[in-house]
């Protein structure tokens, strides 16, 4: 460790810009709310979603469509797909983050991960729709 | 020093002098423990739901394509490998959603005393197993298969 006469600090970012947190992204704590608020909206919409498929079974492509039909059913299915993949690439930004050092290897992969988690969720999405509608 | 990072880790002592902030030690100092365990495998589990939705989009795909094709992918989940994978499924959802619900009381600032993060840590760990066991009771024996 280094003694205190060694130390001099000449960066130039302000006292102010380190309380904000805000970072170079500006963003500051919005993926942490983020995180957590789909967090929230996914612990009941998961137990509905066990709950209906263990209802299901192995049912019929008639009675899976009889399901989805219903308007409560397809406002939650599309608020679960909406909520998951919104969580699911949240959180994988902050794996990626945290494991790939390499700046270029990292944008890559949080591109594709983003561009994956848009694709499934409007797949997702339009599959629901057409399936209850 | 130029690395906003390192002086970050620069700090005042209480005779008001500049000093480096101590390090915490690194991952292999420390001993195994629940705390830690838990922490990652909350990642872990993470990811394989990430993995793991891919076959509910499969699902709901198949759904909309034709009864064909729903019957093939209902086929592979009852097949010994689809069973497989929807045990690890269900296994890898109850513990990531229990251990949320910890982690959202953390959050909130409750349940840091070490005895709490304990017995709420074998908490996470038995409502798993006993969630996991019963939807599979569900899954055989209720008709379900």
């Amino acid at each position: 460790m280094a003694d205190a006469k060694d130390i001099h600090v000449d960066i130039m970012r302000s006292e102010l810009g380190r309380a904000r947190g805000m970072g170079a992204a500006k963003s500051g704590v919005g993926h942490w709310w983020g995180q957590r608020v789909s967090a929230l909206a996914l612990a009941p919409l998961t137990l509905w979603f066990i709950y209906s498929v263990l209802s299901l079974g192995s049912a019929s492509h008639e009675a899976v469509l009889a399901w989805a039909s219903g308007p409560l059913t397809l406002v939650l299915l599309l608020t679960l797909a909406g909520m998951t993949f919104y969580h699911m690439q949240l959180g994988l930004q902050t794996v990626i983050e945290d494991y790939v050092h390499d700046e270029g290897k990292r944008l890559l992969a949080l591109l594709l991960v983003k561009g994956a988690a848009i694709l499934l969720a409007v797949t997702a999405i339009v599959s629901i729709l057409k399936i209850g509608l | 020093m130029k690395d906003v990072r390192e002086a970050l880790m620069v700090s005042r002592n209480t005779d008001g002098k500049l000093v480096r902030r101590p390090l915490s030690p690194h991952l292999q100092i420390y001993k195994p423990q629940i705390t830690t365990a838990m922490s990652i495998l909350h990642r872990i589990t993470g990811v394989a739901l990430a993995a793991g939705s891919l076959l509910m989009v499969c699902w709901l795909v198949s759904a909309a394509t034709s009864p064909e094709a729903y019957y093939s992918v209902r086929d592979f989940t009852v097949s010994w490998l689809g069973r497989l994978l929807m045990f690890g499924w269900t296994v890898a959802l109850l513990y990531h959603l229990c251990n949320g619900l910890r982690h959202l009381a953390w959050d909130a600032g409750f349940g840091f005393e070490k005895d709490t993060y304990k017995s709420t840590g074998l908490a996470v760990l038995a409502v798993t197993a006993v969630g996991t066991i019963l939807i599979w009771l569900v899954v055989l024996l209720g008709g379900a298969s």
